[in-house]
């Protein structure tokens, strides 16, 4: 029966139209992010020959096995607390931040974001090299350091200038979702916890962070997972004791020429976004 | 407690601009070294004018960045408007793979690019015996495939902002269903359709990791082209160019904000 009724006729048309508009993306996402996608799974199971060329054919999983080497859980161990270190200090630097912006007059606020999409906006290569040029042996920051009488600053090439390049570069996105859920929570809910004689700390801890925490979890994935993967700071600010995840990975197309390694490293990079995020949704997050 | 805000409130403000101010200022250093300051001078914004590379470079970013814009903001929008406003099968599934080239590292996003692109060239050169490479299509294809997601989720943001009973009024008042979205509902979600392009031509310009894997002989990018020489070391001339680049982000900045008028979150305006 269902089909005959004009409202199930109109609703199928109606699905209908909503997936022909969807279409045109929808495939050039299949084209263009689902195949390349299983493109990478496929090469992570084949073979390299002694020239260097990938074999499609001769699946095996030595690229896997590859993954279990000390010197790969080095590096991901580093990228690992790197990530995790700027997505913290992004976390304290932004929160008081934002909480700061969001507190102020529409006029003032509406002024503070603009300087703040203003670095949120601009070319990420050229922030980070700016760092290479203040950091550098004899840059600005070396020039204070020595007329402090602090000695010569010799921090490029180093993890800490990595660390310091990774919390300039993602800092915004820090910045942004936090903003969001403080401007947005609900502040009677703030006064009737401080009418019922709740410290400012616990009014703080009970009600204000409990109520911005979709925004601190939508922050923090927003940082963390690019700086995972981060691979532009690593190869302008490290050296050639930092390696991390990102240009390793890099390396294996663009100079080892080991692109079934290289495939399996993105694959198992790309598992652990994949359940970071699903960990993120979990948590009742939506806003990206 | 207010002052301890307000003092990280302007720590974090002065390492926001400190450093990009200080790169500007290097780049009117007329001294060949970056870190010796010998006089004001425009030379080195000369020399771009001079440098061929530097020209090609930027032609092909802007190429890249044109072509990339708008097919996104035409697929994207699309997208939003048919997850948002529409129900039908696999509509879910089209809505995580929406989500996806926003979640994925770009590293990961480039190796995909290049073994896709890698096969594809082979398939098609091996059917119709063509001669094709890795180029600026193939950059702009990828470019495509990260920007649409990005559009999508501004014009998505607009359109969760917009009141239904609008386009119903619309609707009752007998305008089709074209009309309605000509008339109505597209001049409501522009701001969002403009922001979302305008983000896409930013992401477009910045992109360095992606673009590397994918891009051929000839086809190099700007950012691509500069990454390449900051590896080498700092020069004047990449202060300069720098320099440029971020005026041109700037400029970007100003555009968004005047056609999004609410410049409240990253998509723009409240939900």
């Amino acid at each position: 029966m269902g089909d005959a009724s004009p409202e199930a006729a109109a609703a199928k048309a109606e699905a209908m139209r909503g997936f022909l508009i969807s279409l045109p993306s929808y495939l050039y996402l299949v084209l263009f992010f689902a195949v390349p996608f299983v493109i990478v799974l496929v090469y992570s199971f084949a073979s390299r020959s002694s020239t260097g060329r990938t074999v499609l054919g001769d699946w095996n999983l030595v690229s896997y096995k590859r993954l279990f080497d000390p010197l790969v859980a080095q590096i991901a161990f580093r990228s690992l607390w790197l990530a995790l270190a700027t997505t913290l200090l992004c976390l304290v630097v932004a929160y008081p931040f934002a909480y700061f912006i969001a507190t102020r007059t529409p006029r003032v606020r509406n002024a503070l974001l603009i300087l703040v999409m203003i670095p949120f906006w601009s070319n990420f290569l050229v922030r980070t090299y700016a760092w290479r040029v203040l950091l550098g042996s004899d840059g600005p920051v070396s020039q204070i350091t020595q007329v402090l009488g602090l000695g010569e600053t010799r921090l490029l090439f180093t993890v800490w200038a990595i660390l310091i390049g990774l919390v300039y570069g993602f800092l915004p996105f820090m910045v942004l979702p936090l903003y969001a859920a403080i401007e947005r929570m609900d502040w009677s809910l703030v006064e009737a916890a401080r009418d019922l004689y709740a410290s400012g700390w616990t009014a703080f801890r009970k009600v204000t962070w409990p109520l911005t925490t979709p925004g601190v979890i939508a922050g923090s994935i927003l940082v963390f997972i690019p700086a995972l993967g981060a691979y532009v700071t690593p190869a302008i600010l490290g050296g050639a004791r930092t390696v991390l995840l990102g240009d390793y990975i890099v390396d294996q197309f663009l100079a080892a020429r080991n692109w079934p390694y290289g495939s399996a490293l993105s694959v198992a990079l790309m598992t652990v976004m994949l359940f970071a995020t699903f960990v993120y949704f979990r948590a009742g997050g939506r806003n990206l | 407690m207010e002052r301890l805000l307000a003092a990280n409130a302007w720590a974090v403000f002065a390492f926001f601009y400190l450093p990009i101010l200080v790169l500007i200022v290097l780049s009117f250093n007329e001294n060949r070294n970056v870190n010796i300051w010998t006089g004001f001078s425009t030379r080195w914004y000369g020399e771009i004018l001079d440098n061929a590379d530097v020209l090609r470079a930027l032609r092909n970013s802007l190429v890249v960045a044109g072509v990339s814009t708008v097919c996104s903001t035409a697929l994207g929008t699309a997208a939003a408007l048919a997850v948002e406003r529409f129900r039908f099968r696999g509509r879910r599934l089209f809505d995580g793979l929406l989500y996806l080239p926003i979640i994925i590292p770009d590293v990961t996003m480039a190796v995909m690019m290049l073994l896709f692109f890698v096969q594809a060239l082979d398939l098609v050169n091996g059917l119709l015996g063509t001669r094709l490479n890795l180029g600026l299509a193939t950059i702009s294809l990828s470019h495509i495939a990260f920007n649409i997601s990005f559009v999508a989720v501004v014009v998505r943001a607009r359109l969760g902002q917009l009141d239904p009973a609008i386009e119903e009024a619309a609707a009752d008042l007998y305008a089709g269903r074209w009309q309605v979205f000509r008339r109505v509902t597209l001049p409501l979600i522009l701001p969002g359709v403009l922001g979302g392009a305008l983000l896409a031509l930013t992401l477009s310009l910045d992109d360095v990791v992606i673009t590397s894997f994918v891009s051929g002989p000839g086809s190099t990018t700007l950012p691509v082209y500069v990454f390449g020489l900051v590896r080498r070391g700092v020069t004047p001339l990449i202060n300069a160019v720098s320099t440029v680049m971020l005026l041109g982000s700037m400029l970007l900045v100003g555009l968004s904000l005047m056609v999004q008028r609410r410049p409240a979150t990253l998509g723009g305006g409240n939900r």
